[in-house]
């Protein structure tokens, strides 16, 4: 296997991949899983810009990584607005206490 | 050579983020690995989305978690996690060698049309994922006010009842006073 871009691009989006889905199975703190998930969706920019570069479409890559950009904003301030929410509510932010959540 | 080493500090720096003690710490990592994704994002020709992502990914949303642990306060994360730690690792190990064995060596192509300018693409032939942002960013603004609203926990008894009973026992005391008072 040659060492081009292409295929080091390709170990850095798995890397990123395989280091979001530890941290979402190992982290307890609702913070820690949002920022885990951030790195799961920048595995997903990494790899959308890397297949725009490999076909040399790379604009088209770009309109829709910025689209990703933005959902993933949203959904990185309202996860911690939840967060913030459950800690003054239940006084806690671990995850095995969300369990048995009522109401 | 300089490709290789910035993925690999990426890379590191989103793990430290991963098992950083403390949560500012855990942002200010993500915030690190953001900001050498974005020069990758250069690097490779994506010029727009390397603004997007240092302005938004590692100012934006470091900004955000700032604030929220501000408020939220540092909490213990050194706790166990519910699944163990080797077991995490196993199967984090064997997706990446399943799915790097389907993906490697990447492979090129060659663009059969000649490419239009990021403004075509953007506003002519993805005008619906423009009109689709606009719906987001409305929908989420909607939701963090919905959120963030104070919620008022419920009165322990009717307003009216708890003033009563704060004027009956105010009431009571100027009795017993003027009992004391007469008796002496």
């Amino acid at each position: 296997m040659n060492l081009s871009l292409l295929n080091i691009a390709g170990v850095g989006i798995l890397s990123l991949l395989g280091v979001g889905f530890y941290g979402l199975l190992i982290c307890r703190n609702l913070f820690k899983v949002v920022i885990a998930l951030q790195i799961l969706v920048k595995a997903a920019l990494l790899g959308l810009v890397t297949a725009g570069y490999a076909n040399g479409k790379i604009n088209s890559a770009q309109s829709l990584a910025i689209t990703v950009i933005v959902a993933d904003t949203i959904v990185a301030v309202i996860a911690i607005a939840l967060a913030v929410q459950i800690q003054r509510q239940l006084g806690t932010l671990d995850i095995k206490n969300l369990a048995g959540m009522r109401g | 050579m300089t490709f290789a080493l910035l993925v690999a500090f990426t890379v590191i720096f989103a793990f430290l983020a991963i098992q950083a003690k403390r949560l500012l710490s855990s942002a200010l990592w993500l915030a690190v690995a953001s900001a050498l994704l974005a020069v990758i994002f250069y690097l490779m020709g994506a010029q727009l989305v390397a603004i997007f992502e240092l302005s938004i990914g590692a100012g934006l949303v470091t900004v955000l978690f700032v604030f929220a642990i501000g408020i939220a306060g540092e909490e213990d994360t050194n706790l166990r996690s519910l699944v163990p730690k080797t077991l995490a690792g196993g199967v984090t190990i064997i997706m990446f060698l399943l799915l790097s064995w389907f993906l490697l060596p990447a492979q090129s192509a060659q663009p059969s049309l000649p490419e239009q300018s990021v403004s075509t693409v953007i506003w002519e032939q993805r005008s619906l994922d423009v009109l689709l942002q606009i719906a987001i960013i409305f929908s989420g603004v909607l939701g963090l006010l919905g959120l963030l609203a104070e919620i008022k926990a419920p009165l322990e008894y009717p307003l009216a009842e708890q003033a009563a009973a704060e004027r009956d026992r105010e009431l009571d005391e100027l009795y017993y006073q003027s009992i004391e008072k007469g008796a002496t």
